[in-house]
């Protein structure tokens, strides 16, 4: 039973290191030149290193989902 | 701030009461009707009443128009309208057999009054680190919002008791954590729900004598996600609901696609000839968090509540953690 509280605990180890990672990497880069479009590139660049933050943390979660219940079935 | 330290245990108490005398009306009323479910889970399978959406929603909307009197704040507007838009939605499910997709576009819908009464604060705010300033993203994410807590509180009512139990500690956790953010008008509008689940979960308990129906989970959840939105508490929010997204998860990932409950073919959990509930040895069947919990061996319907209450209640230290750390910046 304790691995799912694990999961949790993991769970939220990713929320507090996604934000650092989101605060001090992805809120600093800056798109330019690109006139008028230079805040809609700049907002889609963001939001799709976001994107692509959340699959690799819905992966984690996916390999961890699996290695608990695999160990629990075999308790 | 004594006087809103007296008008959250007024508030408090009334909705606490309210829900906690109208509800039996609402059992005999259904009752009467022959608005009642199976239990599946009982041995013999009674019936029970359904939905306890309108005592919830009576409690809530009671408490919130007299917050509203005193402090005519858009917040707690953007708290009323939205709750009673997502109540409507979870009705409408209750008496009406509707696609998978209905809920979350409803419930998105729902979401609206918040962005037009400019109920919220474009910058995402992370413990330790500070915040991000994300102004269309925002939006996005407030649509987003509450269709996932309100489909995430209806998900984790699978057994007697969870969802308002949960909901219960969940709520009391982000009152707590908005008390220690300083965001005290909104901890005072947050009181409600937590009161509202506790009564409720009077009823609710096992063995139940009345279920919420999606009317009540649906009302719950998404005022649990007004009010992290409203109160700026979005990530605190997320983490003392940690144990029913998990449980959202671990389904989605198993189903891989947006389907209603009474959808799937293969049931996660069956039952022992003692009434125990077992998980299910059908490679097909979801895995949902009951069915993770009893892979280490059958249980009963009340003893699977305490391990989700327990999870409930780790996910609230975290979440009040989460609300220390975001007032230390590195």
């Amino acid at each position: 039973m304790k691995e799912i509280f694990l999961f949790v605990f993991v769970m939220w180890l990713l929320i507090i290191g996604g934000g650092q990672l989101l605060i001090s990497v992805i809120a600093h880069l800056t798109i330019s030149g690109y006139g008028k479009f230079d805040s809609i590139l700049d907002s889609g660049v963001k939001a799709l290193i976001a994107m692509i933050l959340v699959i690799a943390w819905i992966f984690t979660l996916s390999k961890i989902k699996n290695w608990i219940f695999h160990k629990q079935i075999k308790n | 701030m004594l006087d809103k330290i007296i008008l959250a245990i007024i508030v408090s108490a009334v909705n606490f009461f309210l829900v906690y005398i109208i509800t039996p009306s609402l059992i005999k009323w259904l009752e009467k009707r022959n608005l009642a479910v199976k239990d599946y889970n009982r041995v013999g399978g009674a019936m029970v009443p359904r939905p306890g959406g309108p005592s919830i929603l009576v409690g809530i909307l009671a408490s919130e128009l007299t917050l509203y009197a005193f402090f005519p704040r858009p917040e707690i507007l953007a708290i009323i309208i939205t709750t009673s838009l997502a109540f409507i939605v979870g009705l409408i499910d209750d008496r009406k057999v509707l696609g998978g997709w209905f809920k979350p576009v409803a419930l998105a819908i729902s979401a609206v009054p918040i962005i037009l009464l400019g109920t919220y604060n474009p910058h995402l705010s992370f413990p330790l680190f500070g915040s991000v300033r994300i102004p269309e993203l925002y939006i996005a994410l407030i649509i987003f919002m509450i269709p996932v807590t309100g489909n995430t509180i209806n998900s984790i009512d699978v057994l007697n008791g969870v969802a308002s139990g949960f909901m219960t500690i969940a709520s009391f956790a982000l009152t707590a954590s908005l008390y220690i953010i300083h965001n005290y008008d909104i901890a005072l509008a947050s009181l409600p729900l937590g009161f509202v689940s506790l009564a409720f979960y009077k009823y609710h308990k096992f063995p139940s004598r009345i279920f919420p129906g999606d009317s009540g989970a649906l009302t719950l959840g998404a005022m649990y996600g007004v009010l992290a939105i409203v109160g700026h508490v979005e990530i605190i929010a997320a983490v003392a609901l940690l144990p029913a997204v998990i449980n959202s998860f671990l389904f989605l990932s198993s189903v891989k696609r947006i389907i209603e409950h009474r959808q799937i073919k293969s049931n996660p959990v069956t039952h022992t000839d003692d009434g125990k509930l077992m998980a299910s040895t059908d490679k097909n069947a979801p895995i949902t968090l009951v069915r993770l919990i009893l892979a280490g061996g059958p249980m009963t319907e009340k003893q699977i509540g305490f391990v989700i209450f327990k999870l409930a209640l780790f996910s609230a230290l975290l979440a009040i953690a989460t609300a220390f750390m975001m007032e230390v910046k590195i």
